[in-house]
């Protein structure tokens, strides 16, 4: 395989990126074209480099060059948006120019066929490394984005003196109420706050497990000094919560949050009152 | 031997735990709480926890006994100053101490402490801090 790769380089290499532009069924921009050039270019030196002194075991150290090269490469097209066929298409995609080539080659049927097995066991080795770093590439961004929708979900709002509202929305699972219970302690610290109104309107369903978390919540800004108030809990809610038989009795629950900010302020000792009749109800 | 400083503050206990708690020393420290209630007459009682970062469910089983005690001697407990992450704990522990009264500081316990004595008819000088 390393003969062939040395022979007659240059055609190789522009065999290869014509199959690739063919097979990638996208229309690539004249950028795009250089780039995926200079790839291929890159990768073929250093694929000679490597089959020349590391054989076939691409675990060994000399297929470190390689390895990184198509680590960065996958790692760039996971993230610019390519399919995972593309990606592994750039590896796969060398059999075809690389064969041929051999074929015209070599002497005997029996040759033929031992080389060929050799480079398509060490490709496709190659091409399934590409495919498991875009995988990994992938899943890294999720998480990342996961990680983001976890703190842009769970705000804590100070709605007055001494008193913070939690508007949640979204599933409450497990680590969403460990983040939003941290949240909130850590807020009736700073804040020094003496009432916290967890508003569940945007909290699709409630189960057990949901109304768990919430009395943990609860339960715990409790040891804190500060007592939660629940609002936001809409009818359909309401008669989830009971035929589930989930005990709220010890929580102060309100429908909406005007309700349970009204509630918060009497407790707090303030009162609204009405400056001035606006004009509609003048009287 | 290590104890735990019981300070008189007016009317109210106030109870600082700083060190490791065990057996010996919680069991000390409800001796001496007992006893200081009793000298004192007092109705309130304050245990400040800002300091302990780690509770185990030995810690919470004796606040809550120390709760109950006082309760019996007429003195109402109020735990001040847990942290965010000792609270997380008891609560994942499944204690959450239902029957004590938290609050956030002292400043804040003595409050509560106050509302409810004002609220039962205790009187200011109904009780120890007249006999300083």
């Amino acid at each position: 395989m390393h003969d062939t790769l040395r022979k007659d380089q240059e055609s190789l290499l522009k065999e290869w990126i014509a199959l690739q532009a063919k097979t990638s069924g996208r229309r690539m921009s004249a950028i795009e074209e250089k780039q995926l050039e200079t790839h291929c270019g890159e990768f073929l030196a250093i694929l000679q480099q490597a089959t020349q002194d590391g054989g076939d075991d691409i675990s060994k150290s000399e297929w470190t060059g390689a390895r990184d090269f198509l680590a960065q490469l996958s790692a760039a097209r996971a993230r610019a948006g390519f399919t995972p066929v593309e990606t592994a298409m750039f590896i796969f995609s060398l059999k075809e120019p690389l064969f041929s080539r051999m074929r015209q080659e070599a002497g005997d049927a029996r040759t033929l066929t031992d080389s060929i097995w050799k480079a398509t066991i060490l490709l496709d080795r190659l091409g399934l490394f590409t495919t498991e770093v875009f995988q990994k590439t992938r899943e890294e961004v999720i998480a990342r984005q996961q990680q983001e929708l976890l703190e842009l979900s769970t705000p804590v709002v100070r709605l007055w003196d001494n008193v913070l509202a939690l508007p949640l929305i979204g599933t409450l699972d497990s680590a969403r109420t460990q983040v939003v219970m941290q949240n909130l302690l850590e807020a009736i610290v700073q804040t020094r706050s003496d009432i916290a109104v967890i508003d569940i309107t945007g909290v699709p369903t409630v189960d057990t497990l949901v109304a768990q978390h919430l009395l943990k919540t609860v339960a715990a800004a409790r040891l804190m000094g500060a007592d939660c108030i629940i609002s936001g809990i809409r009818p359909q809610i309401a008669q989830t919560i009971i035929h589930l038989g989930v005990n709220l009795e010890d929580v102060t629950t309100k429908a909406t949050l005007a309700d349970a900010f009204a509630v918060a302020l009497k407790r707090t000792g303030y009162a609204v009152t009405r400056v001035k009749n606006s004009s509609g109800n003048a009287s | 031997m290590e104890r735990i400083p019981i300070l008189k503050m007016g009317e109210f206990l106030l109870v600082t735990i700083q060190v490791d708690m065990h057996d010996r020393l919680a069991l000390t420290l409800q001796d001496d709480l007992t006893e200081q209630i009793v000298k004192w007459h007092a109705h309130g009682v304050l245990i400040d926890i800002s300091a302990l970062e780690m509770v185990d469910s030995f810690i919470g089983r004796m606040l809550s006994n120390i709760a109950n005690m006082a309760r019996l001697l007429d003195a109402q407990t109020v735990v001040v100053g847990m942290q965010p992450s000792v609270a997380i704990t008891l609560v994942e522990l499944g204690m959450p101490m239902k029957g004590i009264r938290t609050a956030l500081d002292v400043e804040k316990g003595m409050q509560t402490l106050r509302i409810y004595l004002d609220s039962n008819g205790y009187t200011q000088d109904g009780n120890g801090s007249a006999e300083i």
